[in-house]
């Protein structure tokens, strides 16, 4: 039977402390791929595996000036440009009759950006991954918290790793297959 | 963790507890999703469900006819070009507004009792976004011709009025519609993956699967979700403002007395909210009745929508209250008699229904604690604050347009069988789509709600 290579090992807890004490152990010893998985977002765990900052925001922003920038010139074209109509004289450049669809663009290309880019940089959807593999996995979404630990980290060693997960309180700890 | 300690942290709040005491992660995650996943659908659900759908095929019959034979079949004429289908167009994009309200600003406000009740709210406003929405669509006399309203590129060279608030309402309520699936679905995929992880049938599965898109619960993909969802909240929160304010200008614009106004924008946005909040309780009543699900929309949640009510209803009035002050005070001889219409001509009968519905029985009710916490006694009221608001809209579109400025232009409007059935094929397809978001999605958010239970406990710690 062919064996199938190591993708990393997860360690099972019971409460989110665990894990996050877990999780900054681990970091403090070095290790550095490695992720977590809960049923609900638990506060100051992404920091405590390492990972900092995200481009969420930027992206949001951007796809609200274009919204913003888009929508004014669709109405400022046609007006001003295209196929002005002199309606009493008054300005092409109406611009405060220009405001309304102006802002529901921004707000619906800030919005689209915002979900698209953040689904895009999670990499979803994402229809298999190895931890699925992982014993009680689906116990992410229902009541116990999860952390994973690559193979693929420079610090990772089978034996030292298993130990060192074992010695922080975890409830069961697992290898994935690939 | 004993139910006691968590009895103690309730007790310590004034009031009911936001979250009854005595929930685990696992009793809410098994709770709500076997709402969903059980085996046989329940014989409630297929009676409500049987209503709902015959009165979609009333719409249907209705839409039906209105293609075939054109808008005449309505009671519109000259001068009330405008009947039911802007009233009911309003009323609905009003009552989807509180929706929104309660998932995006509530969010932003960190109010903890938003949780339980956020996921069917939201649902409740994409239902009610897509019930207002075919209203504009069908009350063209020529609705083949509707998407000239986009500015797409034409061959006769012409573009939509952009200075138009008709055209401010196509892009406004596209884009609420759009942020508000957007909002909802966002928020839906981790109870997706819970759903994936407990389904017991393979289509279940696939099915739940494929649209949680993989979703494995990853610090790092919460991360970024967490921070993608307080933006689409904070989005979301300018559109309850925004989207009505252009619906209001569909007749502020115009020179009609009774509709030139200036107070038109803050008094639809806050009846919007005076009517989507009724419509909240007039739904999570029954809901929380039928599914056992009062550990989660408790008492507290009750009450504090209907402190909502009590507070946007007291705008409301204050909205009528200048209205008619105004009116006099501007010396307009049009305005007078428009409100001296409204009060004592034809449709008196209506306007003073309105002011029962909408002010007097709510406004001297709500202020009672022990009403407040009265659940048959909100349902009434949420469902009288409703009619309340659907006849303002009646009074504000008819009385203002049947007596306008030229004595020999005014008119009567009286709606036809077809402007009633529309109306309540209307409900019939909000209803429809409610029944099978309660059958196959969870109603509440189930990720939130385990949230919750950890903030209870790290507040109790």
């Amino acid at each position: 039977m062919m064996r199938h290579p190591l993708y990393g090992l997860m360690a099972e807890f019971e409460t989110t402390d665990d894990l996050l004490n877990a999780a900054q152990r681990a970091h403090a010893a070095g290790y550095r791929q490695m992720d977590a998985f809960t049923p609900f977002p638990v506060e100051g765990l992404a920091e405590a595996i390492g990972f900092h900052k995200t481009h969420v925001p930027l992206i949001c922003l951007v796809g609200g000036l274009i919204g913003c920038m888009g929508g004014f010139f669709l109405q400022y074209w046609p007006n001003v440009i295209g196929y002005p109509l002199n309606i009493g004289g008054k300005p092409y450049n109406s611009w405060p009759s220009f405001i309304p669809i102006t802002f529901e663009l921004t707000v619906l290309c800030a919005g689209l950006a915002t979900v698209f880019g953040m689904l895009a940089l999670n990499r979803l959807p994402t229809p298999y991954h190895p931890v699925f593999n992982a014993p009680r996995f689906e116990l992410a979404t229902r009541n116990r918290f999860f952390l994973c630990i690559n193979a693929r980290d420079p610090k990772f060693d089978a034996q030292k790793t298993k130990e060192f997960l074992q010695s922080v309180k975890a409830r069961e700890v697992s290898e994935i297959e690939s | 963790m004993s139910p006691d300690g968590l009895e103690k942290t309730a007790a310590m709040e004034a009031g009911p507890p936001v979250l009854a005491p005595g929930h685990t992660y696992a009793s809410i995650t098994d709770k709500i999703s076997s709402i969903v996943l059980l085996q046989r659908t329940k014989r409630g659900w297929w009676f409500g469900f049987a209503v709902a759908f015959a009165l979609f095929m009333v719409l249907n019959a209705a839409i039906g006819y209105l293609m075939l034979i054109g808008v005449g079949i309505w009671g519109i004429n000259i001068p009330v070009a405008w009947g039911f289908a802007i009233v009911n167009f309003v009323w609905w994009i009003g009552i989807g507004h509180a929706g929104t309200l309660i998932s995006a600003f509530l969010l932003l406000m960190r109010q903890a009792w938003r949780q339980s009740i956020n996921r069917f709210a939201e649902a409740m406003t994409l239902f009610a976004v897509a019930s207002a929405g075919m209203f504009p669509l069908l009350h063209m006399g020529r609705p083949w011709l509707f998407y000239w309203l986009m500015p797409y590129p034409d061959t006769m060279g012409t573009w939509p009025q952009f200075r138009s608030p008709l055209v401010w309402d196509v892009f406004a309520v596209s884009t609420y519609g759009t942020i508000s699936l957007l909002f909802w679905f966002v928020g839906l995929i981790p109870d997706l993956a819970t759903l994936r992880d407990r389904a017991r049938n393979r289509l279940a599965q696939m099915t739940y699967g494929f649209l949680a898109m993989g979703w494995r619960g990853s610090a790092r993909h919460w991360h970024r979700y967490e921070i993608a969802y307080l933006l689409l909240a904070g989005l979301a929160t300018p559109l309850v403002v925004s989207v009505h304010t252009v619906v209001s200008f569909d007749f502020t614009i115009a020179v009609v007395p009774g509709w030139h106004s200036t107070i038109f924008p803050p008094y639809f946005v806050a009846g919007a909210i005076y009517s989507g909040f009724a419509m909240v309780l007039t739904l999570a009543i029954p809901l929380r009745q039928f599914y056992g699900l009062e550990d989660f929309i408790t008492l507290r949640h009750l009450e504090n929508m209907a402190k909502i009510l009590l507070a946007t209803g007291l705008i409301v009035a204050y909205g009528y209250v200048m209205e008619t002050f105004m009116a006099f005070y501007s010396g307009s001889t049009y305005d007078r008699s428009m409100i001296m219409n409204r009060m004592t001509g034809p449709y008196a009968g209506i306007y003073w229904l309105l002011i029962t519905c909408n002010i007097a029985i709510p406004l001297t009710t709500l202020w009672s604690a022990k009403l407040r916490r009265n659940v048959a006694a909100l349902f009434v009221i949420s469902l009288i604050v409703q009619m309340g608001m659907w006849l303002e809209r009646f009074v504000i579109v008819v009385t203002s347009l049947h007596r306008d400025f030229m004595p020999s232009a005014w008119g009567m409007y009286y709606p036809t069988i077809w402007d009633w059935a529309t109306f309540a094929g209307s409900i019939g397809l909000f209803l429809t789509l409610f029944f099978l978001f309660i059958r196959f999605l969870p109603m509440i958010s189930i990720f939130e709600m385990r949230g919750l239970v950890h903030q209870v406990k790290e507040e109790k710690a």
